[in-house]
């Protein structure tokens, strides 16, 4: 799925879903996604690790591992499934607007 | 790949307790539960020291009976096995190890099985290995669930993918 309109703006993904370019994104986009995603409502604390993600991703390039991501955005692994349930990593990635991330672990 | 293609379980059999043994399995049952695959893990004969309190992080690396075994590292020489039987060794190999596998985010073996275990993996130690081992369940981590007989393995393991390492 190359371009889509979302909230009267065209917006590039992958063909994995994820969006090309993070510039492009802003909250209304998240809202969106998240929704695709099966999170219905972008609470404060999903915020705080979708804010985490970008700018782990504007300073590396790549989003972070979930160890990282449990030890540095301040968020418990257990929290972080129950936030973003099936793949905490990938899917705040999605909402995000960040490319997939490439870490194993 | 349609969704029926999809994995959704996976069984980890972990039978080794060298450093190449253990952490395989934790990768991959960690690795599973990030693209939201159902994860168990099996810990049987050695493999048992990766969720036994005292010695989970004391798990090292084989510098003998690894003909793979390289030093400085993955492209320098091979190891003879007498130099690999000095000792310290196996503790210095294994620490260089470490620090690499940090580089990568790669936990320590405490921290990780907490990490797998907190992201919804599910833990088990074999019944032979720990009445074999005369072991109880305080020697084992809390995140170790229950002691299993192979049948109940099965049972468990039923309508998913079987690993063994």
């Amino acid at each position: 799925m190359p371009i889509r309109t979302i909230n009267n703006k065209p917006v590039d993904f992958d063909a994995e879903g994820f969006m090309t370019n993070h510039l492009d994104w802003d909250t209304e986009i998240a809202k969106v996604l998240a929704a695709e995603e099966g999170v219905p409502a972008l609470t404060d604390r999903h915020m705080l690790v979708i804010n985490f993600m970008r700018k782990e991703f504007a300073e590396k390039g790549d989003g972070p591992s979930m160890r990282r991501l449990t030890k540095e955005s301040g968020v418990p692994t257990k929290e972080l499934y129950e936030l973003f349930p099936g793949g905490p990593a990938k899917k705040s990635a999605k909402i995000a607007g960040i490319k997939k991330p490439h870490g194993c672990i | 790949m349609s969704s029926s293609d999809k994995i959704k379980k996976v069984s980890i059999i972990v039978s080794k307790g060298s450093l190449d043994g253990v952490y395989p399995g934790l990768i991959m049952a960690n690795g599973a539960r990030m693209e939201g695959i159902e994860a168990n893990l099996f810990f049987t004969f050695f493999g048992l020291y990766a969720v036994l309190k005292e010695y989970q992080d004391k798990i090292k690396i084989a510098t003998v009976g690894n003909p793979a075994m390289r030093v400085p590292d993955a492209k320098g020489f091979a190891l003879p096995t007498i130099l690999g039987a000095l000792p310290g060794m196996s503790a210095f190999a294994t620490k260089m190890m470490m620090k690499e596998m940090d580089k990568l985010d790669i936990p320590p073996v405490g921290e990780f099985v907490e990490m797998i275990s907190d992201a919804g993996g599910h833990l088990y130690a074999c019944k032979a290995t720990v009445d074999m081992f005369h072991l109880s369940k305080d020697d084992f981590v809390p995140q170790m669930e229950k002691v299993l007989t192979v049948g109940d393995f099965y049972e468990l393991a039923a309508g998913g993918q079987i690993i063994f390492t």
